[in-house]
């Protein structure tokens, strides 16, 4: 049986490259805003775009946060991208401090001033590395080249989870090392748009369908 | 050094992807599914659509061709001509787009730009602006593909779009486009001077030494071309080993 996996609807950013993405691969995903439907998946996507405080309104007002929690309590595959890894995080601090999902422990800051005068956001492909004592091998990472594929990135905030443990990948943009994929178990936020990163990226999304 | 995004336009004209020159005169080059899948296929990092013709007669793009342009293509769309809404907006995102291009309703309606920002994030919008050198050495905001004059300022225009929320600028040259004479870059270079958000030049590659140019010389972020692309003159890889051969970052 083809695994259920829904993409979560809170009214925010593009979520149709994503299904296009999951569709393309031959998945069973639907896209949904309904706690019943998205509790009863096998895994789940947290997409989105735009800043954190709406991100986490827009979870709010369809009573989704628990739910979410909830998924992320038990350790169900799930996959969030851009804003919705950011929102795995304990806080935001894009207008203001806000409060995440905390399902990983971390806070979301904006890009210091960068070298070059690197201009913010970062619009553009960039490569992800995996930190010295991480492997990639056997997660959705298992077959991507380390340090020599690039992923389309656009963001003018970045992961900083608290524990080294939940950092799984790194990317440099203007002299900057940051985070730019997080990990907690069967929990995975990426930074970039594997949706967009053409098809290193489609490998990513084929990698996660079998970890279900 | 960041990669710099090599960036294939097509033009939309009905169902068909056509070649302007100097805005008036168009040939047809082909379907949009196919090469759109052709750019995809050879390394593209970006796409722009845009439909030259919506503006000008009030209508909206065909959201349906977008979608089945976009349905297997696995980077981001940019897509343009005859946004005026945010219903506009929320359409081409749910055929596909990833970023909007506005220029003609965001000239007329300024606060068109923060009001589509707010909603969608600044990164999603992108401020197309054709500029046409004037006698004065200045350059004017044209607007419905190069035809009417804005009375503005591409400078000033450009230093609004920012203040407004735009996430980036798509410069073209009316002047270049279509010429293959090379990027206009004494245009290209002023507006990189002054913008914190990331530019795409268009109008006038012709060859590698115009893309190298225009990046190295120009500041330009990204380029975008059409006619080299679409007639094989080169094809995306060919422009990304030479530009990996005169030191610039591309995504290989």
């Amino acid at each position: 049986m083809n695994p259920k996996i829904t993409i979560i609807d809170y009214g925010i950013g593009n979520i149709q490259s994503v299904k296009k993405a999951f569709n393309f691969l031959g998945a069973n995903v639907s896209v949904s805003e309904d706690a019943g439907e998205i509790l009863a998946s096998d895994a789940v996507i947290l997409p989105g775009v735009g800043s954190f405080e709406a991100g986490m309104r827009g979870l709010k007002v369809r009573g989704l946060v628990d739910v979410v929690k909830e998924i992320g309590a038990k350790n169900k595959p799930m996959l969030g991208i851009c804003l919705g890894a950011q929102l795995m995080l304990s806080e935001g601090h894009e207008f203001g401090i806000f409060k995440g999902l905390d399902i990983i422990s971390g806070k979301v800051v904006h890009f210091p001033d960068l070298a070059n005068k690197e201009k913010i956001p970062q619009i553009g492909w960039n490569k992800v590395y995996a930190p010295g004592e991480v492997f990639w091998k056997g997660t959705i990472f298992d077959s991507i080249p380390d340090n020599l594929s690039d992923f389309y990135f656009v963001h003018s905030y970045t992961l900083v989870p608290d524990k080294k443990d939940n950092i799984f990948g790194l990317t440099n943009y203007g002299g900057h090392k940051f985070c730019s994929i997080i990990r907690s178990g069967n929990i995975y936020g990426c930074q970039f748009h594997p949706e967009k990163s053409g098809k290193v990226g489609l490998e990513i999304i084929k990698n996660f369908i079998k970890i279900i | 050094m960041k990669n710099i995004r090599i960036i294939p336009q097509l033009n939309i004209k009905g169902t068909n992807v056509v070649k302007p020159i100097h805005t008036e005169a168009l040939r047809v080059v082909g379907r949009p599914e196919e090469l759109a899948m052709r750019y995809y296929e050879d390394g593209a990092d970006e796409l722009l659509y845009l439909d030259i013709v919506a503006s000008l007669y009030q209508r909206n793009l065909d959201f349906e061709l977008l979608k089945s342009v976009a349905e297997n293509i696995f980077i981001p769309i940019t897509v343009g001509g005859g946004i005026r809404n945010i219903h506009d907006i929320n359409n081409a995102l749910r055929a596909g787009a990833d970023k909007v291009a506005v220029n003609t309703y965001a000239i007329r309606h300024p606060e068109f730009i923060s009001e589509a920002a707010k909603e969608f994030g600044s990164q999603c919008i992108t401020l197309y602006v054709e500029a046409k050198l004037q006698s004065d050495g200045t350059y004017e905001a044209y607007t419905d593909g190069g035809r009417e004059r804005s009375g503005l300022n591409v400078i000033e225009w450009i230093r609004r779009g920012i203040d407004l929320g735009a996430g980036e600028i798509l410069i073209s040259s009316v002047d270049r486009d279509g010429t293959c004479k090379g990027y206009d870059l004494g245009l290209i270079k002023q507006i990189t001077a002054i913008s914190s958000i990331p530019v795409i030049a268009h109008g006038g590659a012709g060859n590698l030494e115009s893309i190298e140019k225009v990046i190295k010389d120009g500041g330009a972020d990204a380029v975008s071309a059409s006619s080299i692309f679409h007639y094989g003159d080169f094809n995306i890889g060919n422009v990304k080993d030479y530009l990996s051969k005169k030191s610039i970052n591309v995504r290989i």
